[in-house]
């Protein structure tokens, strides 16, 4: 299926939780929906009959200033076609349903985007950071982050 | 008992070798160095080539030890992140004296690429531990490797293993 036609069939099926549509060059054609409704529509592409998409490409986080948002990048066996998802969330309450059980790719991956930019997954079994030392203060990869002077008693800057 | 036998002959006959407890000691030391390998990025790589046939990191004398007990020197090849350096520090302490640390690469020795924005990693590995051999190199190639280790011999077999007793006795006595 063409990406078009994915949006038409999710726009028919969820309604107001499908919320924007982009099918501009040069970025792949990518859809937005509402965090409320991430995990049915999930749910739906991995089963759907027409959807079937089997495989997280990739899932990765990302800081938009005043949001902070998720991606997902899928793709189908079967079918061989992608499809590119996105979640946006306000940064003071960034909450988004955690794919882990649709995809076990994304427990790790949901830790990172987690332990790096902030995005709380919730219903994941196990979020913690990934990267970074547990005791690490921030999410280093948003804009607005500010190296620390120290960790455990040694200098960070140069 | 070869040496007994031979006292009566003269020693330009051959046989016996002079010389004095230090230099026997660290002629045995430079050349018999066992060492800890931290390998932490693509220095690590480079450091399999050094160790590989054309190049044959033991013909210095080096072995390999999985213990920081048993190692003489201890090298840093790679990235040192902040987490990563907390266990540096512990083996390094694990060690027993004397000891030496060899820092390879740009980024051990300090920061390398990550110099400004690397907020993970710690700028230089001599931050934590004292660094006696700094091999520069985005990696080394293995040709500054061999120049590292004849460095670290030369280190090791020009100290001075008594006086530096010595200088530790008056110091106390000073106290």
């Amino acid at each position: 299926m063409q990406p078009q036609e994915i949006y038409e069939e999710l726009k028919s099926r969820f309604g107001e939780a499908i919320v924007d549509f982009q099918s501009q060059p040069p970025s792949d054609p990518f859809i937005v929906v509402k965090a409320e409704n991430l995990f049915e529509i999930c749910h739906t592409l991995r089963d759907g009959d027409n959807f079937l998409f089997d495989y997280l490409k990739c899932l990765s986080g990302m800081d938009l200033g005043d949001n902070l948002g998720a991606v997902y990048h899928l793709y189908s066996m079967k079918y061989a076609h992608h499809l590119t998802l996105k979640v946006i969330v306000p940064k003071d309450e960034p909450k988004v349903p955690s794919v882990e059980r649709i995809w076990r790719t994304a427990d790790w991956h949901e830790r990172e985007a987690f332990d790096l930019i902030g995005v709380l997954f919730e219903g994941h079994h196990n979020l913690i950071r990934i990267l970074n030392p547990y005791d690490w203060e921030g999410h280093p990869l948003q804009k607005n982050y500010v190296t620390p002077e120290e960790y455990h008693g040694m200098k960070v800057p140069y | 008992m070869g040496l007994l036998n031979r006292l009566n002959e003269p020693y330009d006959a051959g046989g016996i070798i002079l010389g004095t407890i230090e230099d026997v000691f660290n002629w045995g030391r430079a050349r018999s160095d066992w060492y800890l390998h931290f390998g932490l990025a693509c220095c690590a790589i480079e450091f399999m080539a050094m160790n590989a046939s054309h190049f044959d990191f033991m013909r210095f004398g080096t072995i390999p030890r999985a213990t920081p007990r048993q190692a003489d020197f201890i090298m840093i090849t790679g990235t040192v992140t902040l987490k990563m350096a907390e266990r540096i520090k512990i083996l390094y302490e694990q060690m027993a004296d004397p000891k030496y640390v060899v820092s390879v690469g740009s980024c051990s020795n300090c920061g390398g690429p990550y110099w400004e924005h690397g907020y993970h990693v710690l700028k230089g590995v001599d931050r934590i531990i004292p660094v006696d051999v700094y091999i520069p190199g985005c990696p080394p190639r293995p040709e500054a490797f061999q120049e590292g280790m004849i460095q670290l011999q030369k280190k090791i077999i020009n100290e001075e293993i008594f006086k530096k007793r010595q200088k530790i006795k008056e110091e106390l006595l000073s106290v």
